[in-house]
């Protein structure tokens, strides 16, 4: 799956440049672009869902950052 | 076809760009400095010798390969056309910097602004591969970066390129405009560590089968805190040093691009202490230093476009995004990113890029930064994790798990940075 999201991202870039080339009015030019930025953003979002891992368990999670030997926020 | 015709300079922007581009070079150091803080400290030496490293292969094969891409004055580039314009996409400048003594000093400076550039994209990816990733796949990975990815993309935005070409070509405003390199240095570096972070996975024992997230926080809060003074005074000088070189800004303009990127910061940072002192309690240091970050890198891209007013803006959505955005890469998508690159870096500059597009006044400047935005996510991206999952088979980028267990600094260089301090037990192997 995550190669699939990966190869969706350059559809999505060159609906982006087909844009530019197919429309001389600026908002449709505008329009087409942010809908290849759009493609690019699933793409994106499922190459990112492909590299996930697993989980079998409770999806919980306590978010920790901090400093090490402190105290972690949670 | 004529060569690219940069902004002319004179005497006195001459003159003030070299010393603006030597204080650039903290910003380098200030992240090098956060790296190390915000990993282990039994990594702590691997991470500042490759910071150092990678900054020398980078150079010496960008020096060799890289620069004759990204050339943009020597000579007309590599030029395709097709339906009726011309696409610029890559430079023809001399082989290994022949004759760099003779060329004008305006492309000296310009050519010294990208070999800082490309010092600091190299490093980004190395924070986020804290803990697991190996020195020589380090290495590596900088001179995939220096020869084949950031020179094709530094001559399409600083070179004359097509993408600086959008506004000459397609009557799109300017072009793609990314004055401090919010596209060149800190997306193309965001992406190498998302890239990175996939390929190496995450720290072993982070996301346990069942049950919660482990905390593995960074190992020195000085060492963040401090790199970010140092980041600022770097940040400045590389904010006003690109107003210059790719602007062309007159002097005059330069203390407006400090002070905006120094409201830009201090946004931030004040968006970030407030999410996390709501979120946790107490306003959370590592997060902090990353928001600091987050808003200098908003304004690499918009502080000599933009006026005070919007710079705070722009810093106020990047120190709010940035805290909510490491937290969901870590909790919902499982994003083992130690350094938070791919939040301050990629995200910070997309925005950036983003918002010098909406607050620019000329027309079609918003659409020519959606297209630079495009092409760095639908395009750099997946040539990036491209070439780094071919690179991942012949120099593996993980450690073996007894290098991890024991350190990278152990492991790789045998000797700790704190030699004197006992390693201590981490709960997270067993």
């Amino acid at each position: 799956m995550k190669y699939a999201g990966l190869l969706v991202m350059p559809a999505g870039f060159f609906l982006s440049i087909a844009a530019i080339l197919l429309f001389p009015e600026p908002t449709f030019r505008a329009a087409f672009v942010v809908c290849g930025v759009a493609v690019e953003a699933m793409g994106l979002g499922v190459a990112i869902r492909g590299h996930m891992a697993p989980k079998t368990g409770r999806h919980g999670h306590a978010f920790v950052r901090g400093i090490e030997g402190g105290e972690p926020h949670a | 076809m004529i060569a690219f015709s940069a902004p002319p300079l004179g005497e006195v922007s001459l003159a003030l760009a070299l010393p603006l581009l030597l204080l650039a070079s903290l910003a380098i150091a200030g992240v090098a400095l956060v790296n190390a803080g915000l990993g282990r400290s039994r990594s702590a030496a691997q991470s500042i010798l490759g910071s150092l490293a990678m900054i020398s292969i980078a150079v010496i094969v960008f020096a060799l390969v890289g620069a004759t891409i990204a050339d943009g004055a020597a000579g007309p580039g590599h030029v395709f056309h097709f339906s009726g314009k011309p696409w610029n996409w890559a430079g023809t400048g001399p082989i290994a910097l022949n004759g760099l003594a003779l060329s004008p000093m305006r492309s000296q400076l310009a050519l010294l602004f990208e070999f800082l550039a490309l010092a600091l994209a190299v490093l980004i990816p190395w924070g986020s591969g804290a803990d697991r990733w190996r020195l020589s796949a380090g290495i590596a990975s900088a001179a995939v970066l220096a020869a084949l990815v950031f020179p094709f993309v530094s001559h399409w935005i600083w070179g004359g390129g097509w993408l600086a070409q959008l506004g000459l070509n397609f009557s799109l405003g300017s072009g793609f405009l990314d004055v401090g390199g919010a596209a060149t240095v800190h997306v193309l570096g965001g992406f190498s560590a998302l890239a990175v972070v996939w390929i190496a996975g995450p720290r072993r024992g982070k996301f346990p089968k069942e049950g919660l997230s482990t905390a593995m926080p960074g190992h020195n809060a000085v060492y963040i805190l401090f790199g970010c003074l140092i980041a600022l005074v770097g940040w400045l000088a590389w904010n006003m040093a690109g107003a210059l070189l790719w602007l062309g800004a007159a002097p005059s303009a330069l203390p407006s691009t400090a002070i905006n990127t120094l409201l830009s910061a201090a946004a931030a940072l004040a968006a970030t202490f407030t999410v996390t002192r709501i979120r946790f309690g107490k306003p959370d240091a590592s997060l902090c230093a990353n928001g600091w970050l987050a808003g200098l890198v908003t304004s690499s891209a918009c502080a000599s476009l933009v006026s005070p007013p919007t710079a705070i803006f722009t810093g106020l959505v990047a120190g709010i995004a940035m805290p909510l955005l490491v937290e969901f890469l870590e909790l919902a998508v499982s994003i083992d990113d130690p350094s938070g690159a791919v939040s301050v870096h990629a995200a910070g500059g997309l925005w950036g890029l983003i918002a010098a597009g909406i607050f620019a006044p000329q027309p079609g400047q918003f659409t020519a930064q959606l297209i630079g935005v495009a092409t760095l996510l639908g395009l750099v991206l997946p040539l990036i994790y491209l070439l780094f999952a071919l690179l991942n088979r012949v120099v593996p980028f993980r450690v073996d798990p007894d290098g991890e267990r024991i350190g990278m600094d152990l492991h790789e260089l045998g000797g700790g940075a704190y030699p004197e301090f006992v390693v201590h037990r981490d709960d997270s192997y067993h």
